[in-house]
């Protein structure tokens, strides 16, 4: 089926893919948030008539501006990514994966960037009520997009409502309702759009409270941030509340991802969470727990994981090696059973061509015994179904203690905007800018655990990593590796310095020259 | 509803739909050719402000139906998805950069301390409608004359040229689309300033830039037209699957699909009354008709390409490599799943049209732009 894997190829494939989305994930959360932040501002704006407020929303919405258009154009290129760089991939799951990428376009893109003209340059031009109703499309839109390429990454971790077809030699769509309204999609959706718009809203806080330090736009801040902290509070709760029903879910569906979350190596009953832990050993290759300075809760793991404080959490070497007492099938024997469905596939094309019919059916039944570990088909050695262990372990720390920081300071800043006592809290302000850059950090975490995490796969158990690219030369991706880094860097660092010079000019200042 | 309709019917269906989005990418490209003319047509700064924010309004549409395109092929032909992009690897990847670096064009060229200054984002916006809009041409142009390629029995595919798509630019059949398309988007680009604009100095030097643009465009097209119509075409035999050449294919097709000859007449004749309703009786609604003109040529160019048992993605290297929309369609589940979703499209459609016409009601003059706190 695959001639040959070049694991350079597949090494540059794989970076320039988390080059090109990290990128572009430094610009969607704002425009998530900011979208609804902005349609609530202008919705006061339009129920009491204060000129304020417009004034506010025009000024975010100045902002808002100059990140969506770099994530526009740090966005065209995912999705364009998968047929160049994993063109196998394209054909493989083309049927499934393609359905909510083109519903993205019909349903969500042209409703934002239909209304987002009317948001920007509509304000002479249409009715209050119309133009209000315009923000609100646009951010309607953009948690709309959210959802269905989450719902096409949600499929990636759990391959729902498909089944294999032997002749087209891809995986086929049976059920559209089970991949759209799969658990793992609608948590991962509201997971990821309720953190994004807890990125934005401190975001707001953070240029909100340069200027209290700064002792300008006292109104438009205090204001703002209200509003901000209103919306983060909420967003960081239900960021809390999803990630929980996330950890249930990989415990179910990506055993190997919950241990390494956890540097877990060695499966236990009613096994501890840690809250801090180092790694002692960073190879990936070692077998026993090694973490120092651990704090840990007790029976936290399995309670997140499966709901019972006496379950059974199985460790990498579990997975690895199998665990008879807890019916883990080993990496080796699904590895056997993963070549079996390959050897059958491509035998069953032989019969095919041959005409021969009976052999045809009982190769098609060796297939479909066996297919379930297709994917370990094409794996080795079976240590290589463990991801990165030290990555996915402190992003997903960072993470979680990063998520629950901000639940506390979005609090905390929420009872001083009550009280009026926000102004003259210098090392709130202060810490509400420095913790701007945390946001971004959280967020990129979280998809560090859950791309890291599920590595070797492309496909839950059903493809590798390293046989979905295309078939093109290393060098080449190489190039295109650098020319991205050079790009985007280049359009990043003018979007920073664009926005930090609006800005320092404020809401009355010039945006233009 | 979509249910009762046979596996070809909906991949004719989807066929049709992907060469509706396709035609009407190539009339949005009014943004690209318009974006050519910043260095050339306007002659103070604020003719340019003029320009700039006339097609920046409307840029997104353009960039928002080249990414659903893609969409929609991924989801209804994906072995074309994985073969095209995968294989013609650079020739995509170009566009792709062109677009990205639109993009961010409009909204940072004029923001203060916006690093690379406006001259860069300028040149960045005629980047994208100058070898952006060639290289779609030459690239829609392979449906043609074809690429070197294989599809293995498993469906994947790979590429046999070394230059990975640029290749097509090198052809003069795909260079006569390339450039016959590049100057047709400057052909609208010029009717929908006429029109949106209210500067009588912006009227006059775009009218007096449409003729050579016209004379470039009809040399380009009609080399490209006359060239796919007298050669051999990529039939396919829909019993035996096999692909073979054609003597006169694409004639063929057009004689043998009426209603489709019939669109591309139509769309001609409109294509050319937008021009000379333009340049003989000074009217300013020229862009509807080579608007919908241009609609109605590409789809039906769309529809030669890969109806009447045709291979829309023919393989020069391995013939029976060649994709038609038979073999390297989405399941019948899926075509039928996706043809719910294209329910919604007409819907999109009316509110774009009612947003366009609500935005668009006065034209855009200097007065208007001094009101405005956004300004590209």
């Amino acid at each position: 089926m695959i001639e040959n894997i070049d694991i350079s190829l597949v090494d540059w494939s794989r970076a320039q893919f988390a080059l090109t989305a990290m990128y572009h994930w430094l610009f969607v959360p704002l425009t998530l948030g900011l979208t609804f932040i902005i349609a609530i501002m202008e919705t006061i704006y339009v129920r009491t008539g204060d000129e304020e407020w417009k004034h506010i929303t025009k000024f975010w919405m100045k902002l808002f501006g100059i990140n969506f258009a770099i994530g526009v154009a740090t966005g065209i290129i995912l999705e364009f990514e998968f047929g160049t760089n994993w063109s196998n991939y394209s054909w493989y799951v083309g049927d499934i994966f393609g359905a909510p990428l083109a519903i993205e376009g019909i349903m969500a893109f042209f409703l934002e960037s239909t209304f987002i003209a009317v948001m920007f340059f509509g304000w002479n031009r249409v009715s209050k009520k119309f133009h209000l109703l315009s923000s609100w499309l646009v951010a309607f839109g953009a948690s709309l997009s959210a959802l269905w390429i989450l719902v096409a990454n949600s499929w990636m971790q759990y391959p729902a409502g498909m089944h294999f077809n032997p002749d087209t030699a891809r995986s086929e769509m049976l059920d559209f309702w089970q991949v759209l309204l799969s658990p793992v999609a609608a948590n991962k959706f509201l997971h990821t759009i309720f953190s994004s718009y807890m990125v934005a809203s401190m975001f707001v806080i953070a240029v909100s409270g340069w200027y209290l330090l700064k002792h300008r736009e006292k109104l438009l801040s205090m204001r703002s941030i209200v509003i901000a902290t209103t919306f983060g509070l909420i967003a960081s709760l239900f960021t809390a509340y999803t990630g929980d029903g996330s950890a249930y879910q990989v415990a179910q569906i990506q055993p190997a991802k919950l241990a390494a979350m956890e540097g877990l190596y060695n499966g236990k009953n009613g096994a501890g969470l840690i809250v801090f832990g180092i790694l002692n050993n960073n190879d990936n290759d070692r077998d026993e727990d090694d973490i120092t300075m651990k704090i840990e809760i007790p029976k936290m793991l399995s309670i997140l994981g499966y709901r019972n404080a006496d379950a059974f959490v199985p460790g990498i070497n579990d997975l690895v090696n199998g665990n008879k007492e807890h019916q883990i099938v080993s990496a080796t024997e699904k590895i056997n059973q993963g070549k079996i469905a390959i050897d059958a596939l491509a035998k069953y094309k032989e019969a095919k061509k041959l005409n021969n019919q009976q052999a045809q059916d009982s190769l098609q039944k060796v297939f479909e015994e066996n297919y379930k570990y297709i994917g370990y088909g094409y794996l080795n050695d079976p240590k290589s179904i463990i991801p990165n262990v030290p990555m996915t372990f402190y992003s997903f720390h960072i993470m979680v203690a990063l998520g629950f920081y901000f639940i506390f300071f979005f609090m905390l800043v929420l009872y001083l905007a009550i009280k009026q006592k926000f102004e003259n809290k210098k090392l709130i302000l202060r810490l509400g800018i420095l913790s701007f850059p945390l946001a971004f950090v959280a967020s990129m975490a979280g998809w560090i655990v859950a791309e890291v995490g599920r590595q070797p796969w492309a496909i839950q158990d059903l493809l590798p990593t390293i046989v979905a690219t295309s078939n093109i030369d290393a060098s080449a991706v190489m190039l295109t590796f650098a020319l991205f880094a050079v790009l985007f860097t280049v359009l990043l660092i003018a979007e920073i310095k664009i926005m930090i010079s609006q800005i320092k000019s404020g809401p009355k200042g010039g945006s233009h020259v | 509803m979509f249910e009762t309709m046979s596996l070809l019917h909906l991949q004719q269906y989807w066929w049709i739909l992907v060469s509706i989005l396709g035609a009407l990418l190539v009339f949005l490209m009014f943004v690209q050719g318009g974006q050519t003319f910043l260095y050339t047509l306007p002659q103070t700064l604020e003719e340019k402000k003029l320009l700039v924010n006339s097609i920046g309004h409307k840029w997104e549409f353009t960039f928002t139906t080249l990414v659903t395109f893609g969409g929609a092929m991924f989801a209804a032909f994906p072995l074309f998805y994985a073969t095209s992009f995968g294989g013609a690897y650079w020739v995509w990847l170009i566009i792709l950069f062109c677009f990205i670096i639109q993009a961010v064009s409009y909204e940072y060229r004029s923001k203060p301390k916006n690093f690379l200054g406006t001259k860069t984002f300028d040149f960045f916006l005629f980047l994208n409608g100058s070898l952006g809009v060639i290289l779609i041409g030459a690239a829609v142009s392979t449906f043609f004359t074809g690429s070197q390629f294989t599809v293995n029995a498993y469906n994947l595919s790979k590429w046999q040229h070394s230059l990975r798509g640029l290749e097509a630019a090198f052809n003069l059949t795909n260079l006569g689309l390339g450039l016959g398309v590049f100057f047709l988007a400057r052909i609208l680009g010029l009717l929908y300033f006429i029109n949106n604009i209210s500067n009588e100095n912006i009227y006059q030097r775009a009218k007096a830039k449409l003729l050579p643009n016209v004379i470039a465009f009809l040399v380009f097209f009609l080399f490209f037209l006359i060239s796919i119509l007298l050669k051999e075409g990529f039939a396919y035999n829909p019993q035996t699957k096999l692909v073979s050449m054609e003597a006169y294919k694409y004639l063929h097709n057009l004689l043998e699909m009426p209603l489709v000859l019939g669109l591309f007449l139509i769309g001609v004749v409109l294509v050319l009354s937008g021009i000379i309703i333009t340049l003989f009786k000074s009217s300013k609604k020229g862009i509807w008709f080579s608007g919908l003109g241009t609609i109605l040529t590409v789809f039906s160019l769309f529809l030669i390409a890969g109806f009447n048992n045709t291979a829309y993605y023919p393989s020069v290297y391995d013939l029976q490599s060649s994709l038609t929309i038979e073999n390297s369609s989405s399941s019948k589940y899926t075509l039928t799943a996706m043809s719910y979703v294209s329910l919604l499209i007409p819907f999109v459609i009316a509110y774009i049209y009612y947003v366009w016409k609500a935005m668009d009601k006065k034209k855009l003059d200097m007065d208007e732009l001094s009101k405005e706190d956004n300004l590209y």
